[in-house]
């Protein structure tokens, strides 16, 4: 039962003092590439969070939602550049 | 002993976790903080999977876990990339105690490619080329 505990103790509060300094950068990030960034960086935290908690409670399935978040943040950055650049070619023209 | 291999890579993997976030807090520069936050990002996230990996002892867990991180180690450097590229054409400002910036006038902003050489640069070898 130690190591849950000391993940539980340990390992998680470091964890939500990562989350609480990106959603620092979320909020307050000046440009718009910024808060891509630091969204990015959430859902990897979020990840951690998630694979910590499949470890205390057991279920190895909760990897699974894991994998899948790992793909949607891929796919939001890649949808959030397009965005950016289709805008700043549209300033263009 | 198994405990103890977990506590270590899982402790290890929230430190570079916290440093990644706290480089994102205190960086001065968008370009900065894409350095640093995906390189400590991914390192921390794929030790936490092996710590899981390790815990759990299953072969289809494990599988699980290497997938995880080799998606995570494909996926960071394309998506910094991208995120990079689109910042300068959109003019993110650099810190101003930046030393240099090589990019600076090789990037054709309506046609968004690179030229290679500045502007500068071109037309004096157009107006060379034309001369001749």
């Amino acid at each position: 039962m130690e190591i849950e505990q000391y993940l539980t103790f340990g390992i998680l509060p470091v964890l939500a003092l990562a989350l609480v300094f990106a959603l620092y950068r979320f909020i307050k990030g000046p440009s718009v590439p910024d808060r891509i960034i630091a969204l990015d960086l959430l859902i990897t935290v979020s990840i951690g969070i998630m694979v910590i908690y499949s470890i205390i409670t057991h279920q190895s399935t909760l990897l699974d939602i894991a994998m899948v978040l790992a793909l949607i943040a891929f796919l939001g950055t890649l949808s959030f550049t397009f965005y950016l650049k289709q805008k700043n070619l549209e300033k263009h023209e | 002993m198994s405990d103890f291999l977990i506590a270590i890579i899982s402790t290890t993997g929230a430190l570079f976790i916290l440093l990644a976030s706290i480089g994102l807090f205190r960086m001065p520069d968008f370009y900065l903080r894409v350095s640093v936050t995906t390189k400590a990002g991914s390192m921390g996230v794929g030790l936490i999977l092996i710590a899981s990996a390790i815990y759990f002892w299953d072969f289809g867990i494990t599988t699980r876990a290497l997938a995880i991180i080799f998606f995570l180690l494909i996926t960071a450097p394309v998506s910094a990339h991208l995120l990079g590229r689109v910042a300068y054409l959109c003019k993110v400002r650099l810190w101003e105690k930046t030393i240099s910036d090589d990019l600076e006038g090789k990037y054709d902003r309506k046609k968004l490619h690179l030229r290679g050489i500045s502007e500068k640069e071109s037309e004096e070898k157009s107006g060379f080329s034309q001369g001749e």
